[in-house]
């Protein structure tokens, strides 16, 4: 017979990992085939298939254009980046010891974005005073300025909100909510700004879109997100124990300093890379770690990878209405997330699970 | 032969002292019980002790080395505390609570011997009962219960995990009893008092002088930052002393099985 102590360790996981890998190949063979040009499910797996050397189907040039040169650079990159955000926001509740703290929430995309927005209209300025006529900012440089955005804002949160080792949470969601106005008013500033195709770019970034995917965007931010996501489940343990709080954490092993200081590092670079991939989508940092907390509990080493499948998924998925809903036209893709993400953390405060608001 | 000492240890924040010039050991196999009046400086000794506060003048010395640079994973394998009140916003079961304490010590351990740690701390803490339960929609009492499990368990670990049965180990519990009822604060200070008799050393902060003097090897009296009095119960818990520091009358009464018990009144 089994203990009582097997409970520790709870069944599953395996199965969820299986589960969300099934999700997110249907997910992306679906995001290959719909749009203004419709492919079915059917004939992108062969398509595929034939790429491979196993059917003789082979895709026309109008097939080949659509699906390699646009919509696989689109779909990966929306994996990539909703993985970021979804694995950002679960390592900010395991930083913050809380389940509301989402990077979109309190701040930090909106430092990134401000960030980014600041490189697109200082950056074209100076270029335009020191480089010959014609030269265009490197892609490059937006995630660099996304990321120091993103990890001054978590920094700034993160002391404002914590004393003495413990994080109140009122004040970092209040903290937060200015970080995010400040942000918003600079941004608002460079708007006023910004020439006409840079206001263009600008609006882009305040409502989220995938619109803009090239197989360089996906170069440029798969290393970092790849990093992330490679790295986030080493800090599992640590984080686990962290919950427990700073001092018992340390208690129990943990060098806490060391440990902060990379989850706000991690943080801030998952949502650097993805705001400066597709711009400010809310919510998805919130919707995923909880879904997979529901199903698998709270242990960071499931929680970590599960979130990023899960938030690849939840991403290209919302591309897909993005697309579908107003075809041939396209819907800003933050609209939808935050359509469905605003809700649901609502319904998370009015369910007010004890400790939310510890 | 020390396991922890503690010499002219003070420790002072914003230029208030909150503990002053603290002498004191700790040994295998001793359990020392803290007591005192609120404010008297007992729970920040207990911090300076695990390594969770640096004293701002003195030393804590750890097994002869100086406890600060000791990494914390090291310390965690031969030290467990148990806090006063913690929070946990997360849908954890209370097993899994209890593995919490043993994410760092015990993570080389193949899991049935986690998993044989983690009944047996569940069981010594008698909550057993609750393994698959919320940690969430457990009482004040309950979650006391589950952190002493806890660290038991972070205890046994480490010495599963170093192969050393005989390795010094310390045990720091700060109020354990304070929101527990009669017999589960006797059940806890009977296991604090087993864990001492197998070589443990034990410090435990308590307010309740018959319960310390029930079960303490020896006793520290602390007053305004001050360690005022330590020896054996029976030496420091004098009723003079009681009145000097707690200001209350008292009256010790002989229980027919030699344990004192303190009668209070205002004066």
């Amino acid at each position: 017979m089994q203990g009582t102590g097997t409970a520790a360790f709870r069944p599953g996981a395996m199965l969820l990992f299986i589960t969300l890998a099934l999700l997110m190949a249907a997910v992306v063979v679906v995001s290959l085939g719909a749009g203004a040009v419709d492919i079915s499910p059917r004939r992108v797996l062969a398509i595929f298939a034939a790429g491979l050397g196993l059917t003789d189907q082979t895709a026309t040039p109008r097939e080949a254009l659509v699906l390699f040169d646009i919509r696989a650079p689109r779909t990966l990159l929306g994996l990539l980046a909703g993985a970021a955000l979804a694995v950002s926001g679960a390592l900010m509740q395991g930083l913050f010891r809380n389940p509301l703290a989402d990077p979109s929430l309190v701040g930090v995309s909106s430092g990134a974005a401000l960030a980014a927005a600041t490189s697109i209209v200082v950056g074209d300025r100076l270029i335009a005073a020191f480089w010959p006529a014609g030269t265009a900012l490197p892609f490059a440089i937006l995630p660099a300025a996304a990321f120091l955005g993103g990890l001054v804002t978590t920094t700034v949160l993160y002391v404002i909100a914590t004393r003495q080792g413990r994080t109140s949470v009122t004040t970092m969601l209040l903290a937060g909510v200015a970080l995010a106005a400040l942000a918003g008013a600079l941004t608002g500033l460079l708007v006023y700004m910004a020439d006409d195709r840079q206001l263009r770019d600008l609006t882009f970034w305040s409502l989220g879109s995938l619109g803009g995917a090239t197989w360089t965007k996906v170069a440029a931010v798969a290393p970092a997100v790849l990093l992330v996501i490679v790295a986030a489940p080493v800090l599992a343990r640590g984080l686990n124990a962290l919950l427990l709080g700073e001092a018992e954490a340390y208690h129990v092993g943990v060098a806490v300093q060391r440990l902060k200081r990379l989850a706000i590092l991690l943080t801030a670079l998952a949502v650097g890379v993805a705001v400066a991939a597709c711009g400010a989508i809310g919510f998805v940092g919130i919707v995923v770690p909880h879904v997979i907390r529901l199903a698998c509990g709270p242990d960071h080493r499931v929680l970590l990878p599960a979130s990023a499948l899960l938030g690849g998924s939840l991403l290209v998925g919302a591309d897909v209405l993005a697309r579908l809903l107003v075809s041939p036209s396209e819907l800003p893709i933050g609209i939808l997330t935050a359509a469905v993400g605003a809700p649901f953390f609502l319904w998370l405060l009015l369910r007010g699970g004890r400790g939310t608001f510890a | 032969m020390s396991l922890l000492t503690l010499s002219a240890a003070s420790y002072g924040v914003r230029g208030k002292t909150l503990l002053n010039q603290a002498s004191m050991t700790l040994r295998p196999g001793q359990l020392t019980v803290a007591i005192g009046p609120n404010g008297a400086g007992k729970s920040t000794l207990l911090r300076l002790c695990c390594g969770e506060l640096a004293p701002t003048a003195g030393r804590v010395l750890w097994d002869g080395a100086e406890l600060a640079g000791i990494p914390p994973w090291r310390l965690a394998a031969s030290r467990a505390v148990l806090p006063q009140a913690s929070g946990l916003g997360f849908p954890f079961t209370v097993a899994e609570v209890v593995r919490l304490g043993m994410e760092t010590v015990g993570r080389k351990l193949p899991r049935a011997a986690a998993t044989a740690i983690i009944d047996s701390s569940l069981a010594s803490a008698d909550v057993d009962h609750l393994t698959g339960r919320s940690y969430e929609t457990l009482s004040g009492g309950e979650r006391q219960r589950v952190h002493f499990a806890r660290a038991i368990a972070q205890l046994a670990a480490g010495r599963a995990a170093t192969k050393r049965d005989d390795l010094p180990q310390a045990l720091f519990l700060d109020e354990p009893t304070a929101s527990l009822d009669i017999h589960h604060q006797l059940l806890l200070i009977r296991e604090a008092r087993q864990l001492a008799d197998s070589g443990v050393a034990v410090f435990a902060v308590l307010h309740d002088l018959s319960l310390a003097s029930s079960c303490a090897d020896a006793i520290l009296l602390m007053r305004n930052g001050e360690i005022v009095a330590q020896g054996a119960p029976d030496v420091v818990l004098t009723p003079d002393r009681v009145r000097q520091v707690f200001g209350v009358e008292t009256e010790i009464l002989q229980a027919r099985n030699g344990v004192p018990t303190f009668a209070y009144r205002l004066p």
